[in-house]
């Protein structure tokens, strides 16, 4: 297959999968709470300098209340986060020992942003009415920054891992490493940085103002609620047809650096010119079954041409290609929901450009309310598709993920263990935002009594 | 050798800054556990919750500093300990979520039997994390770590006499340097009773802690020869007598109720002993597996030390303004206290033209989709995204101010169906 001598030798590891699972659970777990890191507290500094400008004390109650939230998940995502870099070392030992030379600088710098967002979210969140107003406000853009710059680190290492660059197997062994070149001089991490920052806001965008949207269907309508859901839903709905084009671009970026995942998403066995788009379906026997095939529409998006050839899974041997459904599956549901979600933002922008307000349908309102779990599964799936489409690869064409495993044994039991403890860990989140919603509101007026208008016939 | 050697200094000093600041907060969650009962021990859990509230996610990056140092710079080292060690990494992961996890609940607990629930599991992790990471340090330090994927005991790697032995001194030393800072805190804000209850805490556990190292040293003769040899000569001997003393020190400030000097001199005598450990396995860190074998190539080491030292630059007077603040009591538990009203300010400002800007931003729209879709040009793409986060910015403005300026939206009734 390849010749790597991988810095520890590698061994037969009977549970890779579980631990590819775990690891694949644990980085679910994780990236949602990454999106409110790297999207919320720009809604948050949004609303306190809009209270700032205007001397209006709802803004500020909303930055307030919302500056809550973004402490108890970024105490969650600190964890969560931890556990990802143990599990690198835990579960990935080959692979850590054979490339941290490599890619570990992208987690050091990432350590450092990590480092200055809490410090920073510390000072934030304890911070209100003992600071000064700017004072306090100038604090919280350093979380805005490391939001930014913790999220680069790791889309860079991610990114190597598709399309590794910066070193030179001689003899099978690692050198002329050069860190800066393998992180940063890569033509695959661009579109992947902005397609997961794009992600960011759609994620937080929608879940918070589907939070809003189940106030105005229970009847509660204040002017907190309005201005609560009018900054996340607007951003979400800029961003989601943004990321119908960024997800082209990234698109087409793998069609050239990676065909084989390619190949994967569309189920394509052999290679084709012409190649057709197929929607939905399922692949088996080197074909999709029940799926709707549109002609050429592959060539097209992937080359901007109508014959253009796409290469086909038969150009690897079959050892060397990715789960084919789960690939395409997870793709599929990406980007079935990405549009539904585009369509709704152009809705919402339409109708807030024409009419100056927002919708008054009432399904609009259910809509949203499904919108954020959804854009966390389009998220996830997203992830899904990249990762699973990698495989058999760890560092792409260079060692595998088998390559890479931990010997130890006891992977079973950890993998439990994980599930367990993150099924607590969600439960002891949903309780938190629960009692932080409920907690007084403590603004005048807004004990008003419930909309009737809003209740349903 | 000075540039292989450089980066370890940088995971050493880290080490010793998680366990001089984490520790101590692990030490505050250890104590709720033993605060006593009643409204006195009430108090005394509360004050060790808060005094920790806005640091302890800062002083928990410290470890993540130390394990990515770590792996960049001597990748073959943490792979090997990672994969061997699997169990109380594992173990202290888990802590790490419960504590964290049960932090966040904290905060939003309100009645008192919720409390004390959570910080039952709060203590548990408290005390399992710090375990778990002092039995890792003492199976590297015993030599029970080989080179190789997983080549040590799941077990038996980490649950000889010495690795446990750490494992106790770690969690003495964390709630000795806990008690000592709460005593502090407490004595700064003016409140006799909780510095007397910490104060006889923090004499309790520096003594337990003094008495463990004594008898650690008569384990690592016995079980562990070769790090006995290097602890008691040069170097390391030096900061071991310098630990010994702050030790001592550090006691009798407390006992004298000089809680400031106290804080930095039991912090010392931790380090020291960190630093002691270190010069007595040097410049091996594994059984067969020196630092400068272990070290990366010279690019990836020049690379990190201009990452820590250029982050450290950024980091310190940032984590300085942190303790700063949290010492002059300007950072306090986020209440829901009613919202000042800010500065005048100028909501009477009509909104820019709105109609101007969603033209703006419906040509940052099309020259989006001109340069980053229908082109293939990589400098195309780059002006394309920046069109699209224009189109994104300016249509935030468009839409966004104007429609908050508005008071309540009394018109926009819901309909009861949506069109059909």
């Amino acid at each position: 297959m390849n010749t790597l001598a991988a810095a520890l030798a590698p061994v037969h590891q009977q549970y890779l999968l579980q631990a590819r699972q775990m690891q694949a659970l644990s980085f679910a777990v994780h990236i949602p709470l990454v999106c409110f890191g790297i999207a919320f507290p720009v809604m948050v500094l949004f609303a306190e300098w809009m209270g700032m400008r205007t001397g209006d004390p709802v803004y500020r109650t909303v930055a307030r209340r919302w500056s809550r939230i973004v402490l108890a998940l970024f105490a969650v995502g600190v964890i969560t986060g931890t556990i990802l870099s143990f599990e690198m070392g835990g579960l990935w030992p080959n692979f850590t020992a054979t490339f941290g030379s490599v890619f570990g600088l992208g987690f050091a710098i990432e350590g450092f942003s990590f480092f200055m967002e809490a410090i920073f979210v510390g000072i934030y969140a304890y911070g209100w009415d003992r600071l000064s107003p700017r004072l306090h406000f100038l604090s919280g853009i350093p979380i805005v920054i490391t939001g930014f710059t913790g999220s680069l680190m790791v889309i860079a290492v991610n990114a190597w891992m598709n399309h590794p660059g910066g070193f030179r197997l001689v003899g099978g062994k690692v050198v002329d490493v050069n860190p800066w070149s393998a992180l940063f001089g890569n033509s695959m991490l661009w579109s992947e940085l902005v397609h997961m920052y794009i992600a960011g806001y759609m994620v937080t965008g929608f879940t918070m103002a589907g939070v809003y949207a189940v106030s105005r269907l229970r009847g509660r309508w204040t002017r907190y609620e309005q201005v609560a859901m009018t900054i996340p839903l607007t951003i979400g709905c800029l961003a989601a047809p943004v990321q119908v084009l960024v997800g082209d671009w990234i698109a087409r970026v793998i069609a050239v650096q990676q065909p084989i995942k390619l190949a994967a998403i569309e189920g394509l066995a052999r290679t084709t010119r012409g190649a057709s788009e197929h929607v939905l379906g399922w692949y088996t026997n080197g074909q999709i079954k029940f799926g709707i095939g549109i002609p050429h529409l592959l060539s097209l998006l992937a080359f901007h041409s109508w014959n253009a050839r796409v290469l086909g899974l038969n150009t690897v041997p079959p050892a060397d290609q990715p789960p084919i459904n789960v690939t395409r599956l997870s793709f599929q549901t990406m980007v079935g929901i990405g549009t539904l979600l585009a369509l709704l933002g152009v809705i919402y922008l339409i109708v807030r450009i024409r009419d100056r307000s927002l919708p008054t349908w009432r399904w609009f309102y259910w809509a949203l309310v499904v919108a954020g779990p959804a854009a966390t599964v389009a998220l996830i799936a997203g992830w899904v598709t990249a990762e699973v489409g990698r495989q058999p690869w760890v560092v792409y064409h260079v060692m595998t993920t088998a390559q890479s495993v931990t010997g130890a044994s006891g992977i079973p039991v950890g993998y439990a263990a994980l599930v367990v403890t993150y099924i607590a860990v969600a439960g002891a989140v949903v309780w938190i935002l629960r009692r932080l919603a409920r907690s007084p509101l403590d603004l005048p007026g807004a004990d008003a009594p419930p909309d009737p208008i809003a209740e349903p016939a | 050798m000075f540039l292989k050697t450089l980066p370890l200094v940088f995971v050493l000093a880290g080490l010793v800054l998680y366990t001089a600041l984490a520790g101590a907060d692990f030490g505050a969650g250890m104590w709720r556990l033993l605060a006593g009962g009643g409204e006195r021990g009430e108090r005394v859990r509360d004050f060790a919750h808060h005094s920790m509230g806005p640091v302890w996610e800062a002083n928990h990056v410290w470890l993540i500093f130390v394990i990515t140092v770590a792996w960049t710079a001597y990748p073959t080292f943490v792979g090997s300990v990672a994969s061997t060690l699997a169990a109380p990494f594992f173990i202290a992961a888990l802590g790490i979520i419960l504590r964290g996890a049960s932090y966040a609940l904290r905060s939003a607990a309100s009645t008192s039997r919720e409390s004390r629930m959570v910080d039952g599991a709060f203590a548990v992790a408290s005390l399992v994390t710090p375990f778990a990471l002092g039995t890792m340090a003492g199976a590297v330090a015993a030599e029970r770590v080989p080179v190789g994927n997983a080549a040590g005991g799941l077990f038996s790697s980490w649950t000889g006499a010495v690795p446990i032995l750490i494992g106790l001194l770690a969690v003495a030393f964390s709630a000795y340097l806990a008690a000592v800072y709460l005593a502090a805190d407490a004595a700064r804000h003016g409140d006799p009773e909780i510095e007397e209850a910490y104060r006889v805490r923090a004499l309790g556990a520096g003594a337990a802690a003094g008495v463990l190292a004594i008898v650690g040293l008569v384990v690592v003769h016995a079980d562990a020869r070769s790090l006995y040899t290097g602890l008691v000569h040069g170097a390391a001997l030096a900061s071991l007598i310098v630990s010994l003393l702050a030790g001592t020190a550090a006691l009798g400030l407390v006992f004298t109720r000089r809680f400031e000097p106290a804080r930095y001199v039991a912090a010392l005598a931790v380090a020291t002993v960190v630093a002691g450990w270190a010069f007595a396995r040097y410049p091996v860190l594994l059984p067969g597996l020196t630092v400068s074998q272990a070290a990366a190539p010279h690019d990836t080491l020049v690379a990190v030390v201009i990452a820590v030292l250029a982050g450290g630059a950024i980091l310190f007077p940032s984590l300085g303004l942190l303790f700063r603040l949290l010492l002059q009591g300007r950072l306090g538990e986020p209440g829901t206290a009613a919202a000042a009203a800010g500065p005048g300010g100028d909501a009477g400002r009509p909104p820019r033209s709105t109609a101007l800007q969603a033209r703006v931003a419906v040509a940052l729209l099309i020259a989006g989709v001109g340069f980053l879709n229908a082109a293939d040009a990589g400098w195309a793409h780059l002006i394309g995204v920046f069109a699209l986060f224009g189109f994104m910015i300016v249509g935030f403005a468009a839409i966004v101010p104007r429609a908050l300026a508005g008071g309540p939206e009394a018109s926009d009734e819901l309909g009861q169906a949506g069109p059909t």
